[in-house]
């Protein structure tokens, strides 16, 4: 569904309401491909368009929400909305007042083609600033190094932005087909077994009320993510996202994983439970972040006591003052409003030099508790963690002799009074003596304090930093993502 | 029905020739009203209609889904999963004649006794406020909530060879929570169905207890402030159901997904450790371990007559007496495979292809009451409702954490302990089952949540357990260790 064909759609429901009546209508969408593949062949291939409309009907202190899908087809289209609003309507009389109702009632506006150049930032209709910033104000960190052993798995640049070229050649191209680069990547791939997924397509989110928000945010990308196995669960795990496919890239990325394929042949190491100094990739950060997303930042979740970062935030514990975190909506991935047709803010900073310092606030919390609306929802989708000064070059050379641990796997909470995780090593994980990679070692649980492990035990943060998109496609493909350094700890205790 | 028939007499009526096909048509009806700390969340309303198209065509597989189900539309999923299919006939991972084709003409529909619709909005809503105020019954409650769900589904699976399945499945869900705090300690307790998913109407809340539950649900949380943490070392452990689903889910459900074993899920959900030479002869666990698929259980979260490509799905033994049977997999994988399965091909949604899951999946009674298993004890723990879960790719490897535990001591139960965990590795954690609960302990519940495939799948399942004894294992509280 394009932009005029919801804006037109929601204009005419607005059109139709009754007295005092409010309306916020929001569109979530995509049409994607998504082709599995196992054993560098096609295992499961098609294609999926999905539109979303969600309904927020208000009259006075009463609310009443409702979601349906849309075909595409303007008058069928009309007459399902017509008939949500009319379920709607009937239905506020008998729900109570709600006191924690909370929308934003002055106009915005923005609009947002990421990779057209079509782009007017969100603001209010009579500043027209842009918090959304640069999709690339970041980038420069992205590039990174390949370091050497470990795979810099996940995960690539956000390749925002068009450039010349077709697909075909070694060019970069916005204007990929995914059957070509199906059959490019097998080919690339040549005698790897390969698995995972290629999700490409468009992604485009919508909002308009009737007191006159109209926003547009909208993007054709794609998430390579994919793994290559040696035997058994000893496997590469690589990620290339952007919304320009460059054939150089994915060339790279496998040249790098047949590197590490090969550290991985050599006889795994096991090792028995116990504390060890370690090197965390990004994307192990990435895993430990996403677990505290669970509950670790939302007001509410504060104010019910309920985070596993309550020490921190009562200031009963610190972390170490190099922590410091922010949630980067400027990034510009996710749209920069929020349902309830608030603007969000370029930037919230959680953890200021290991103190806690904001919440991430939605509609609803801030009502309750009055504050500041900050976020669409009280999980981040756009994490920051500012970086170190630990070069990754000189990464090995500082761990010396411990675990460089490419990725961790289902992590969950130990106990979360105390911010302590348990989880798996997955990928390549290796043994490093004096600097250099000896052996793979064998899947490793995990269960320590993120209050050590970004406390006490913490060495230092890499220099640079990897921009690692989310992969997830549980509701439709996610725009999430996160810029993380690596991380070098003096110990983390491995338990099974 | 009457649309779905509608649009499937319409595809099958102009559907261009094919190898083979299939149309699977799915309608979602969802309602959510839930009230927090005495005050009522804004309600919500889903209504979800689409398809998908699965074609067959020469040498490959394709599929296409769509919301719109007009005939343009339909002819649109048509294509592009064509497009697929020849895509997949030059590069597919195995023959598309092993696709599983079905000519099943089947039925099923939930029972319900006491429908939704027999509880007036109001009514509802006064049901909700009133159980979360039952949880209020103190100021270190510092939140509270109760909620109702309603979730209809309606599929309709046609095709080419003249198939046609019809699924009606009712879910009616609740649930209570209460989260206590005293300094910086904080509990969490719940119940009133929060995970104890099924079929049904109305009539599942008086089976989950929904409203006589707050009570206990607060009043144990309130307790657990004060319990001590959980013993670290080596004990005998007795597994409620509210945790057992959780064990029986991730390290005997999820190894035996064919799929995994074939490899499909190695970038995402994992592997497994169990390999096809297996099957017939691994000894999976003690005598007394007996597992089911069986989608026959009436009100179970999966219960259906088919599964999503149109197998019929019968009840057949997984693990019997310990030794390892047949895999959880559909017709497709058991076809790459070589293997025996079940009807287990399934879908989350109708933009989303099946794959092997599990469906309802159960521990099949022994014959101990509660009161034997706990007797058999003499230093154990105890452990209810779980809140933590975590295992390694090959399903090996896992950890578990629990909302409540109670210490045994000397054949009895003892005081409350708080954070109690436990960790084990599967192929080895199964053979210590020592003891399990007879018919009249026996919980169907299920999971509401089970993630896999790419792209990604939530999916409900199904499981049904009495409560069991293993013997020796390492539990521990919580704190730092």
């Amino acid at each position: 569904m394009r932009d005029r064909a919801f804006f037109d759609l929601s204009d005419r429901l607005c059109q139709e309401l009754h007295g005092e009546e409010v309306l916020f209508c929001n569109l979530e969408g995509e049409d994607s491909d998504f082709v599995r593949l196992n054993g560098n062949r096609i295992r499961q291939a098609g294609g999926v368009s999905a539109w979303g409309l969600s309904l927020d009907l208000i009259s006075g202190q009463r609310q009443a929400q409702a979601s349906c899908d849309l075909s595409g087809d303007r008058d069928a289209d009309l007459a399902r909305a017509r008939s949500l609003l009319q379920r709607l309507r009937e239905r506020l009389p008998h729900v109570p007042e709600d006191p924690y109702l909370h929308y934003s009632t002055t106009p915005t506006e923005s609009y947002r083609v990421q990779g057209s150049g079509q782009e007017v930032g969100a603001g209010t209709l009579s500043q027209d600033k842009d918090p959304g910033g640069d999709d690339q104000s970041e980038g420069e960190e992205h590039g990174g190094r390949e370091e050497p052993g470990v795979p810099k798995e996940s995960r690539g640049r956000d390749d925002s932005g068009v450039r010349p070229g077709g697909h075909g050649g070694t060019a970069t191209s916005d204007d990929w087909d995914s059957a070509d680069v199906i059959a490019d990547l097998t080919q690339a791939a040549a005698g790897l077994d390969l698995v995972g997924i290629w999700a490409s397509g468009e992604l485009s989110a919508g909002l308009v009320s009737s007191l006159g928000h109209r926003h547009w945010h909208a993007s054709r990308s794609f998430n390579l993510d994919f793994s290559c196995y040696l035997a058994g669960d000893k496997a590469v795990k690589a990620n290339l996202s952007g919304q320009a496919w460059d054939p150089r890239a994915l060339a790279a990325k496998l040249a790098g994983v047949r590197r590490h394929l090969e550290v991985l042949a050599r006889p795994a190491r096991v090792i028995p439970p116990g504390r060890y100094r370690a090197w965390l990739a990004p994307a192990a950060v990435a895993e430990l972040l996403e677990l505290l997303a669970w509950g670790g930042f939302g007001l509410k979740d504060h104010r019910t006591a309920q985070t596993p970062l309550l020490r921190l935030a009562r200031g009963e514990r610190h972390l170490d003052p190099r922590i410091t975190l922010h949630e980067a909506h400027g990034r510009g991935l996710v749209p920069g409003f929020t349902a309830e047709g608030f603007v969000k803010p370029a930037t919230v900073t959680l953890i200021a030099a290991g103190r806690y310092q904001d919440c991430l606030v939605d509609s609803r919390s801030a009502r309750e508790y009055g504050q500041q609306v900050n976020v669409a929802g009280e999980a981040p989708e756009s994490l920051a963690l500012e970086a170190g000064d630990i070069p990754v070059a000189d990464m090995w050379r500082r761990l010396d002799t411990g675990l460089a641990i490419g990725n961790l796997w289902y992590l969950n909470y130990a106990d979360r009074n105390d911010c302590r995780i348990t989880g798996m090593t997955r990928f390549a994980t290796f043994w490093v003596e004096n600097g250099e990679p000896v052996a793979p070692v064998e899947v490793m649980r995990f269960d320590d304090s993120l209050y050590h492990l970004w406390g006490d035990r913490l060495v230092g943060l890499t220099r640079e930093r990897e921009l690692i998109v989310s992969p997830e496609t549980y509701e439709g493909r996610s725009r999430a993502s996160a810029l993380l350094p690596g991380m070098l700890v003096s110990g983390i205790d491995l338990a099974l | 029905m009457d649309y779905l028939n509608a649009i499937a007499n319409r595809f099958r009526a102009t559907a261009p020739a094919a190898d083979y096909w299939s149309l699977r048509l799915v309608s979602e009806e969802t309602e959510h009203l839930a009230v927090r700390q005495g005050v009522s969340e804004p309600s919500a309303l889903g209504s979800s209609l689409g398809a998908m198209v699965t074609l067959v065509q020469a040498g490959g597989i394709g599929y296409g889904a769509t919301s719109d189900l007009s005939p343009a539309g339909l002819t649109a999923a048509w294509a592009r999963a064509a497009r697929w299919a020849e895509w997949h006939a030059r590069l597919g991972l195995f023959p598309a004649d092993l696709y599983p084709r079905s000519s099943l003409r089947a039925d099923y529909a939930s029972p319900v006794v006491e429908p939704w619709e027999g509880l007036s909005l109001v009514d509802r809503l006064d049901l909700l406020h009133d159980a979360c105020a039952a949880l209020e019954i103190d100021p270190r409650i510092v939140d509270s909530s109760a909620w109702l769900g309603r979730r209809l589904v309606r599929q309709l699976l046609i095709t080419s060879d003249g198939g046609e399945v019809r699924h009606r499945s009712d879910q009616v869900s609740s649930g209570l929570m209460a989260v206590a705090n005293a300094g910086s300690q904080t509990q969490t307790r719940t119940g009133g169905g929060a995970d104890w998913g099924g079929q049904g109407g109305l009539e599942r809340l008086a089976q989950v207890g929904f409203r006589a539950d707050a009570h206990r649900v607060a009043a144990e949380a309130l307790a657990l402030l004060d319990a001590p943490e959980c013993p670290a070392g080596t004990r005998d452990l007795i597994l409620m159901p509210s945790q057992m689903i959780l064990q029986i889910h991730e390290s005997i459900g999820h190894p035996l997904e064919l799929d995994r074993i074939l490899g499909d899920e190695r970038n995402y959900a994992g592997t497994s450790f169990v390999t096809p030479d297996l099957f017939g002869r691994y000894r999976y666990g003690s005598e007394l371990l007996n597992v089911t698929f069986d989608p026959g259980v009436p009100g179970e979260l999966a219960s259906a007559v088919a599964d999503d490509e149109g197998t019929p799905a019968t009840r057949q033994y997984l693990i019997r007496q310990g030794i390892l049977e047949r895999p959880l997999g559909g017709r497709l994988s058991q076809a790459r495979a070589g293997l025996p399965g079940v009807a287990t091909a399934r879908a989350s949604a109708w933009d989303r292809p099946p794959i092997d899951r599990m469906a309802n999946l159960n521990l099949e009674p022994g014959s101990d009451r509660l009161a034997d298993l706990i007797a058999r004890v003499e230093h154990g723990v105890l452990m209810d409702t779980n809140r933590s879960w975590s295992i390694d790719d090959s399903r090996n490897k896992f950890q578990f954490g629990c909302e409540l535990g109670r210490l045994i001591e000397d054949g009895e139960l003892k005081g409350l302990v708080r954070n109690p965990g436990y960790r084990g590795i599967s192929a080895s954690f199964w053979r210590s089952l020592a003891g399990v609960g007879d018919a009249s302990t026996l919980e169907v519940r299920g999971v509401y949540t089970c993630g896999k495939g790419e792209p990604n799948q939530s999916i409900q399942v199904g499981h049904a357990s009495p409560p069991a004894l293993f013997r020796a294992v390492e539990v521990f509280g919580g704190g730092e260790e």
